[in-house]
């Protein structure tokens, strides 16, 4: 019974929870620094959160050459609680990108919204702290935890501008849907504790697949009602209707930059849970969730398309899309259900949600940093009348700002194709041919609304035409995710073997054969 | 250790746990509310100590019936009391009430009889001497990143009330 610590805290603890630390010392030390220094040097939190950032990937990094030289694709930590595998691992380097392209793009936003505070950054290296437990995390108590360390960090984020109404009214919205969301999503976690007297997301799938079997293939009741509760808590987390509610009203409110951030880090780490939930602690229940994804997704694709349609405001428009690309991505999952383990459609599905996610962070921070770019001294900035004729007044930021929403509609020669091609590729090899047309119907139906917001850019007299000033960080921003945007685009070889590789699996399928 | 008079101690502290319920909700003064809340909690940690959980019954004497009853304490200081004295203690919806305190009985006395096969036939073995040590060792063992990244947890949202409260920072 007595262990001392060296038991419980090993040195591969230690390694494998590097990345985390050193971002949690990060986030503390601004907290500390910001005491000291005047207004006009806040931007210096924003470098020592980008530096540990860079640590932490680092960190990551050490990690990725620790495993390759133990020919290992993943290793276990804190008894099981953690498990740091290629996935963890390809999520961790989203989080962090997504994380730094946030700070380029916040600096000057909050400046010109005088609320250019340490804790900003503080807090949102502490999302990524949540973000990463929950992406490695094994066992339902550590991924709960992680969701909320992230969840409670970007309530405060998305009412950050504390003078503005919209962002108070956002947070709150966010803060009290999320906090019901959390409880409906943890009940279901404790009944599956109590079905199978274990956290660990291991033993969960070994004990539901021995009682199944046990049962002749049926599945019993509260199995159903937890995988139910569980369901909507995860759905409620990437925001698929009709759990999407809370979605638009707190990427308007929220400051743009944080919206950028939610869009793409917040919803990569929720799907990053999902997969770990659904793909391996509740894998022998597919039968009976992808009947239910496939509902949610065609729901989902054909309400917030239409809803799409008749926004007028760029964030809210946004927002939609954003719930659009949810629904695109879970029919990644279909063909779960009716092709077997070592199939090709059954990780071409899988396959796509992982770059789709990636190609996704990219193409809407750029779209979202153009959004920011738009606030100045005395406009608000988020209404489409205020990107009009915005090629008159900075000719760079709207061809790049062209690229995203063609990338976001899924256009070939740039990224967004390669994440909805995988996706369609998967129904169409398990069979599921009307369920991939009508995800490509959608598709066609989204570049309408993207291309409102081109034809306003490019077509329509501008309301002031001044030039508008752009700042250093965000023109890296832009450049960055413009460059990704592109070159995911027209040189995918290199991405798609990132992706196999987190999901550990070879280079010879029929589809990186295709690409050639 | 042979347990020494279970029933009776069992429906005392039941009957002391409604009794204090009952009368958070009759009283006027909120003050005497929150007297009769600390009644019920303690009486609910005798029911965990009953069932030998110690570590159970210690954290809910010290965090609810301690820590959580002088932050409610001081809510009601802060609040106007003269003025909640004078309020009505009930709403007018009798019958909206009774129907659904029916539906809930008969939910019970349902689940209570046709739901026997769910219920244990006999009394779990309980460990009893060391079911602080099993919460210790799960805690720093199984459970020790999730332990540390609730402080975490907890340090972000004191973070996050004082950003959202304070006026100026």
């Amino acid at each position: 019974m007595t262990g001392n610590i060296s038991q419980f805290f090993t040195g591969i603890d230690y390694l494998l929870s590097l990345p985390i630390i050193l971002l949690t010392l990060f986030a503390l030390g601004i907290l500390l620094i910001d005491l000291m220094i005047p207004t006009e040097w806040k931007w210096t939190n924003a470098v020592t959160a980008f530096v540990g950032i860079a640590f932490s990937a680092a960190g990551v990094l050490k990690i990725q050459y620790a495993l390759d030289q133990a020919h290992l694709s993943g290793q276990q930590a804190f008894m099981g609680s953690m498990v740091v595998d290629h996935f963890a691992i390809y999520f961790w380097y989203l989080f962090l990108a997504g994380a730094a392209i946030s700070i380029l793009v916040s600096v000057r936003y909050l400046e010109i919204e005088h609320e250019h505070h340490g804790e900003f950054y503080s807090l949102l290296l502490f999302s990524v702290v949540g973000m990463m437990v929950m992406a490695s995390g094994f066992d339902v108590v550590l991924i709960f935890i992680g969701l909320e360390l992230m969840a409670i960090s970007t309530y405060v984020l998305v009412g950050f501008l504390r003078t503005d109404r919209r962002s108070n009214e956002a947070a709150l919205k966010y803060l009290l849907l999320g906090a019901f969301s959390s409880g409906i999503f943890a009940y279901g976690l404790s009944l599956f504790y109590g079905l199978t007297g274990s956290t660990n997301l291991s033993a969960i799938q070994q004990r539901l697949s021995r009682e199944i079997a046990l049962n002749g293939g049926k599945i019993g009741p509260v199995a159903i009602l937890a995988l139910l509760t569980v369901s909507t808590g995860l759905l409620f987390k990437i925001a698929a209707i009709p759990f999407h509610q809370w979605l638009p009203d707190a990427y308007e409110g929220a400051p743009t930059s944080v919206t950028g951030f939610m869009s793409v880090a917040v919803k990569a780490a929720a799907w990053a849970m999902l997969l770990r939930i659904l793909l391996w602690g509740l894998y022998p229940l597919r039968t009976v969730y992808v009947p239910l994804v496939v509902f949610v997704s065609i729901a989902t694709m054909t309400g917030a398309n239409l809803a799409a349609l008749t926004q007028n405001n760029l964030k809210r428009l946004l927002a939609y899309s954003s719930i659009a690309h949810v629904g695109y991505m879970l029919l990644g999952l279909v063909a779960l259900a009716s092709v077997e383990y070592p199939d090709a459609a059954f990780f071409d599905g899988f396959k796509g949600i992982l770059m789709y996610l990636l190609v996704y962070t990219f193409m809407n921070l750029g779209a979202f940093a153009v959004i920011t770019s738009l606030r100045q001294r005395d406009v608000i900035g988020d209404e489409i009348d205020d990107i009009a004729g915005l090629f008159s007044r900075a000719p760079t930021e709207a061809v790049l700002m062209l690229i995203f929403l063609l990338s976001l509609a899924g256009i070939p020669p740039l990224a967004g194709f390669y994440g909805k091609y995988f996706i369609f590729l998967s129904l169409i090899e398990s069979g599921h041919y009307v369920l991939a047309s009508l995800g490509v119907l959608y598709a066609l139906f989204g570049l309408y609304y993207y291309m409102r917001i081109a034809n306003a850019m490019f077509m329509r007299e501008a309301m002031d035409g001044t030039r508008l000033p752009i700042s250093v960080g965000m023109r890296v921003a832009l450049g960055v995710t413009a460059l990704a945007t592109v070159f995911i685009g027209v040189f995918p070889e290199q991405f798609i073997r990132a992706v196999n590789w987190s999901l550990n699996i070879s280079q010879t399928s029929a589809i990186a054969s295709l690409m050639r | 250790m042979q347990p020494v008079a279970t029933t009776f101690f069992f429906y005392l502290l039941s009957g002391l746990a409604v009794l204090g319920g009952i009368l958070v909700i009759t009283r006027k003064n909120p003050v005497h509310s929150a007297l009769a809340l600390i009644l019920t909690l303690l009486s609910l940690a005798g029911l965990y100590l009953m069932l030998y959980a110690p570590f159970v019954a210690g954290v809910q004497i010290i965090l609810y019936a301690g820590g959580i009853m002088v932050l409610f304490l001081f809510v009601i200081m802060l609040v106007n009391l003269e003025r909640s004295a004078k309020e009505e203690q009930f709403n007018k919806q009798w019958i909206a009430g009774t129907a659904a305190a029916l539906a809930l009985g008969v939910l019970f006395i349902l689940v209570y009889t046709g739901g026997k096969a769910l219920f244990p036939e006999h009394l779990a073995q309980l460990p009893e001497q060391s079911n602080t040590q099993e919460v210790a060792i799960l805690l720093y063992g199984n459970y020790m990143f999730a332990f540390e990244i609730a402080s975490l947890l907890l340090l972000v949202a004191i973070i996050g009330a004082v950003v959202m409260a304070k006026k100026r920072i």
